[in-house]
């Protein structure tokens, strides 16, 4: 039976733009893109050059410090350009893809029926073990070590976020094979955690452990369940994965192909439908958000949720991990005398606008700081948003001391951004609690490997 | 307001790093971020961002403290009317105005000196203005007796801001409240002006009436005949520092702080508990000594213990900055408080220096509550292992 954990803090963001259940057209995707910039601490070494013909699955660069991750193109079709910035850093490699979606051919099988090595090296050739992260530190999974479990949560809390059961429907089979894969990587289990209520085809997944949680964000995301479940201890390692990535585990072990198909949510306030639509790992934006945005004021366009996702042009890709595309407006004027507004139709974590009055209501949000950044001043507020047993601010501030001792002692290894996404939304003195989280792990990582 | 806007942007560049009015760059900024909230936009970490800032954190305190200052102006006439002996003869708008015209300017040398210091640090420092003060600098006027000299407020305003906040940091980085070391600087440094019967009540250069005395309720339970008018001193009818006197205006302004969240109401009410016991402590031990056997609810209404406990005690950056750290500083300012006040015959009000104390302690008690924290941590390791 499973274990049903209530979070009691938290806080949802009740944005307008939710994606309606409903499955928009395919686009054509004419380019796809990988861009390094999504894996923390990676150096790229290319494995192709400009022009060069590839087909899905064939890598596309690897990591210099661990050579046997590959990093493969999503489609068939040429090397259009690799993009590189300040100092050469590689930051996109550009696939055009011919349409064809011709991949190359691994051996079918059935993952339960494997050792690890052979799932390793069928993940690690495939190019799909960069989905797989490591905690600590929220980095790409290390093909040596073997983790204490892995975690995956079947449900997102953030705002707007995509519902699984529906991007996932139909898909049992896939699934379950992808899970059977992962479960042959650790010596552990594979943890599921299940929203409350209508968890659909989830709660039937074999081969796992399933626990369920119930509240607001950040019930969904995986660190806050894994601190309920099993807190990670100095020493420990466990790995994550998104659900919807596992599906393209599933396929690769079911057909021998790489398809990275996918389907994501087209949401924000801007959005004219907000709703789902296939498309490709790692595609162009400008196909995805041709017409669909309203225009009338200056549009942000995020790859991701709002709290954590990757700010990114209108010509932009898809990044690695996600599964939701979100327009709100950019916001950047001023407001006259705006810290003094009653607030009737601002939306807030605090108790200090009128808005509190109406609890059912939707807002939009900008993407405005809203103030100006201030050192901590008040005390107890990200507590209220970060259910895990952790003296958040002292924990920060350890971190901005360069304390290494004390974040191992106030549970650095529990922590990666997204965790306390939340408190820096929710934060008086506009504190960059995600950048300075990422600069502790950083730290972290540099001084004990 | 577009001109405001236009106005403010086309001067921009002029006080900018190396243009010719550089050194108004932290006024212009201020003034600037005070009339509008700025256009910058996320650019790292969370797309979205509360709508809350510091100036309206600070803005709501000020304004949870205007009940208690508009209730301390019109005191200041009640009793001015009430020595001279013409109560009798005037209006409600006229006793108003008098308190407001003697209280107006210690609120104006306050902001005046504190504001000014402010934004030398903040050009010199090449920071921002920060808000604190907004609350430091009214605070200030409502603990001060209503005849300290105007230099007196200067200097004490000058002393906490510089000594307290600034060579800390500036605002979230002062180990003890701005305000209260203002007042304690005046208390320990002018001891024969800021104390005794004689600065409570402003009497305008009249003659007090015969029989008039002065005294604060306190000062006569301290002498030892306790003679509490439980009404007037609720509602704040009785002689004391400005904004301290009306338990009913501070009630108020602790709803404001409570409700909006931005007091705590854990220290709140700790305070008042850890009051409630030493009082009834100091009953049990009482005899004849008509002070201690005074009821613990009498104290709240009397000197500064309710304006303490709900505008000092919950300053968050001088106070205890853990959950459970609030409990047991906000009940340790409440027994210390009484404590000094009863058995300690120098200091007439315990308050103002349980409130120092118990903020010099602050981050001690924080820390054996982190050390919990890391304990329990620590613990599961050695479970697990």
């Amino acid at each position: 039976m499973s274990k049903h954990f209530k979070l009691k803090r938290g806080l949802d963001i009740r944005l307008k733009g939710g994606a309606e259940a409903v499955l928009g057209s395919a686009m054509q995707i004419k380019t796809v893109a990988l861009k390094p910039t999504d894996f923390p601490g990676l150096t790229p070494k290319l494995k192709v050059k400009a022009d060069m013909q590839v087909k899905a699955g064939d890598a596309l660069f690897f990591d210099k410090y661990h050579p046997d991750i590959l990093f493969s193109s999503p489609v068939s079709g040429t090397v259009k350009a690799i993009n590189r910035g300040e100092r050469r850093k590689i930051l996109e490699i550009v696939v055009e893809s011919d349409g064809k979606m011709e991949s190359l051919v691994f051996a079918k099988a059935d993952p339960s029926a494997l050792s690890r090595d052979q799932v390793k090296t069928h993940l690690l050739q495939s190019g799909l073990w960069p989905f797989l992260k490591q905690r600590p530190y929220g980095i790409l999974a290390k093909t040596t070590d073997v983790p204490k479990n892995i975690f995956i949560s079947c449900f997102d809390s953030a705002p707007l976020a995509p519902d699984y059961s529906f991007i996932l429907k139909g898909q049992e089979k896939m699934l379950q094979t992808g899970i059977n894969a992962l479960a042959k990587l650790t010596d552990g289990k594979v943890f599921l955690g299940l929203p409350d209520g209508n968890a659909g085809f989830f709660g039937q997944l074999k081969n796992v452990e399933t626990n369920i949680f119930s509240g607001p964000h950040p019930a969904g995301v995986v660190g806050i369940q894994i601190h309920q479940v099993s807190p990670i201890n100095k020493g420990e390692i466990v790995w994550t994965i998104n659900l919807l990535d596992v599906l393209f585990i599933g396929r690769l072990f079911e057909t021998g192909k790489i398809d990275m198909s996918k389907i994501i949510a087209l949401t924000g306030s801007e959005v004219d439908a907000p709703k789902y639509y296939p498309t490709i790992h790692g595609a162009c934006l400008e196909g995805l958000l041709a017409n669909k945005t309203k225009k009338e004021v200056k549009e942000r366009f995020i790859s991701g949720n709002v709290l954590t996702g990757t700010l990114v042009e209108h010509d932009d890709f898809l990044s690695f991990f996600d599964h939701q595309l979100t327009v709100i407006p950019e916001g950047d004027k001023y407001e006259f005398m705006g810290w003094a507004d009653p607030g009737f139709n601002k939306f807030t974590a605090s108790k200090t606008f009128f808005s509190k009055l109406f609890p059912k209501k939707s807002y939009v949000l900008d993407a405005n700081l809203h103030g100006g950044e201030r050192a901590f001043v008040l005390s107890g507020q990200y507590e209220k948003y970060l259910p895990m047993d952790i003296l958040p601010v002292y924990l920060l501030k350890a971190i901005l001391a360069n304390d290494i001792d004390k974040m191992e002692q106030l549970g650095i290894y529990e922590i990666v951004e997204e965790d306390l996404a939340l408190c820096e939304y929710a934060c008086t003195s506009k504190v960059k609690v995600q950048d300075i989280v990422r600069q502790g792990l950083d730290l972290m990582m540099k001084e004990l490997g | 307001m577009k001109f405001i806007q236009k106005f403010f942007e086309n001067t921009k560049p002029y006080v900018q790093k190396g243009a010719k009015y550089q050194w108004l760059h932290s006024v212009h900024d201020g003034m600037f971020t005070l009339f509008f909230v700025q256009k910058n936009t996320s650019k790292s970490g969370s797309h979205i961002h509360d709508y809350i800032d510091l100036k309206r954190t600070m803005g709501l305190v000020v304004l949870a403290l205007v009940p208690a200052l508009l209730m301390g102006m019109y005191n200041t006439g009640f009793q001015h009317f009430s020595a001279v002996g013409e109560l009798s003869g005037v209006g409600f708008m006229e006793i108003f105005l008098y308190g407001f015209l003697r209280v107006l300017p210690v609120i104006m040398v306050s902001y005046i000196v504190g504001l000014g210091i402010e934004f030398v640090f903040a050009q010199y420092r090449g920071h921002e203005i920060q808000e604190g003060f907004l609350v430091s600098g009214m605070l200030i006027p409502m603990i001060m007796p209503i005849n300290t000299p105007l230099w007196m407020v200067a200097i004490s305003t000058a002393f906490a801001v510089v000594f307290v906040k600034e060579v800390f940091g500036g605002t979230g980085m002062n180990i003890w409240n701005p305000a209260l070391v203002a007042r304690a600087f005046l208390f320990f440094a002018y001891p024969s002006q800021m104390s005794g019967d004689s600065v409570w009540v402003s009497l305008g250069g009249k003659q007090a009436i015969d029989g008039f005395s002065g005294a604060t309720p306190m000062a006569e339970a301290a002498a030892g005949h306790p003679n509490i008018d439980i009404w007037n001193s609720f509602i704040g009818l009785i002689p004391g520092s400005i904004g301290e006197t009306s338990t009913l205006a501070i009630l108020i302004g602790a709803a404001i702080l409570v409700i909006t969240g931005i007091g705590s109401w854990k220290i709140i009410v700790s305070t008042f508990a850890g009051g409630a016991v030493m009082g009834l402590i100091l009953n049990s031990f009482a005899g004849t000594n008509a002070y201690m056997a005074l009821p613990f609810w009498e104290h709240f209404i009397i000197g500064g213990f309710a304006f303490g406990a709900v505008f000092m005690a919950t300053d968050p950056v001088s106070g205890s900055q853990t959950e459970r750290g609030k409990w047991i500083y906000g009940f340790l300012i409440g027994i210390l408080a009484i404590l000094i006040r009863v058995v300690n015959p120098a200091y007439p009000e315990g308050m103002m220096l349980a409130i120092l104390l118990m903020n010099t302690f602050a981050p001690l008690v924080d820390h054996y509550v982190v050390e919990g924290s890391i304990k329990k941590r620590l613990k599961r390791v050695k479970v697990n292992a």
